[in-house]
């Protein structure tokens, strides 16, 4: 199961990455970030996980005695949280970026904005 | 396609050298010294049910602040990028009408999405969810009153009031920490409570529900200003 779940993470990285480069335009580049960002919390999540464990929450079907035994590693689970909070807010500037970008040139083909370029 | 030449090589170096770290994993079959020391100690040292949120708002409730600054300073800079787009406001709308079902279907739904929200971020200590999630949640309803009638007037000024409410009340929380209890952020400022029920894990609901309002108010914030910009 979690070898399922890393693999699939390892590809959205792949495809993120390859629609971020082979893109021009700057929104659809925004989209292959979301997608390798999406993959690389995959693949965290996929390595906190235990064969045969629950969900690091206590509750009747996990006494606190035996959590030790019965839980997964609630770790990389808390990292994948803040990433992904964090994620969004820069997917959320990126998106303001294009916006003004945008309004400068009147389009989105990151190829014509040559300023920076050297 | 000498550029793409390039790109495909560079994915074919990263697929062999992810195919290398997965063939080469194997997954641990008990908990590293970390995670076995959270394991054991959240239920009698903090009180929390959900592992994952004492580690976030309280074993790490340092970095949960930058986390919350990181995404007030992106809500901020975004204001300001499309501050010279906002629209003024006043100005007649030429949008075709959402339909009956979207807007009929929003005020139905709304309420029960905020209420919602706050389930998640008031149980965030004894159910899967917590601040980031139910504050996403809350916002999620400002973004169906937005598709709804996207030139809707939102009070702007009670959602910035909001946020910095919650967000000055969780320094504040953080603070008496350290005179009350162990140090900054530290839960036990106020009694652990029964364990496993919703008064419980000392001041974790409470930091939770600030940071949910934080969250949403700071989402609710950047979809306005997101949604108010128009090209003139």
């Amino acid at each position: 199961m979690a070898d399922i779940a890393m693999a699939t993470g390892f590809i959205l990285i792949l495809i993120g990455i390859f629609g971020a480069l082979t893109n021009r335009n700057m929104l659809r580049m925004i989209v292959g970030f979301v997608i390798a960002s999406t993959g690389v919390n995959l693949v965290m999540v996929a390595v906190g996980y235990m064969r045969g464990r629950t969900a690091p929450i206590l509750d009747d079907a996990v006494p606190v005695a035996d959590a030790v035994t019965r839980i997964i590693d609630p770790l990389p689970q808390a990292l994948v949280l803040t990433a992904i909070v964090i994620g969004l807010g820069v997917t959320a500037l990126m998106l303001a970026f294009t916006y003004r970008l945008f309004v400068t040139k009147g389009t989105l083909d990151i190829s014509k904005f040559r300023e920076l370029k050297w | 396609m000498v550029r793409h030449l390039f790109v495909l090589l560079l994915l074919t170096a990263l697929g062999t050298l992810f195919f290398a770290l997965q063939a080469g994993f194997s997954p641990d079959s008990e908990l590293n010294q970390v995670g076995r020391y959270y394991a054991s100690h959240t239920a009698q040292d903090l009180g929390a049910a959900n592992i994952v949120t004492a580690i976030i708002v309280t074993y790490r409730g340092l970095d949960t602040l930058g986390e919350v600054t990181v995404l007030f300073l992106a809500s901020t800079i975004i204001g300001m990028v499309l501050s010279k787009g906002m629209q003024k406001g006043g100005k007649v709308s030429d949008l075709p009408p959402a339909g009956e079902l979207l807007s009929t279907g929003s005020r139905l739904l709304v309420p029960l999405i905020l209420l919602l929200g706050c389930y998640v971020f008031i149980n965030g200590h004894l159910t899967p969810g917590g601040g980031f999630q139910g504050g996403a949640i809350l916002a999620s309803a400002a973004l169906m009153l937005l598709l709804a009638d996207p030139l809707r007037p939102f009070n702007s000024r009670f959602i910035a009031v909001v946020e910095s409410t919650s967000g000055l009340l969780y320094v504040v929380i953080g603070v008496l920490g350290i005179f009350v209890a162990g140090g900054f952020l530290d839960n036990r400022i106020l009694p652990l409570g029964s364990y496993g029920t919703i008064f419980s894990a000392g001041a974790i609901p409470i930091i939770y529900t600030l940071i949910g309002l934080k969250v949403g108010a700071e989402f609710s914030s950047m979809l306005l200003k997101l949604s108010k910009t128009e090209e003139r």
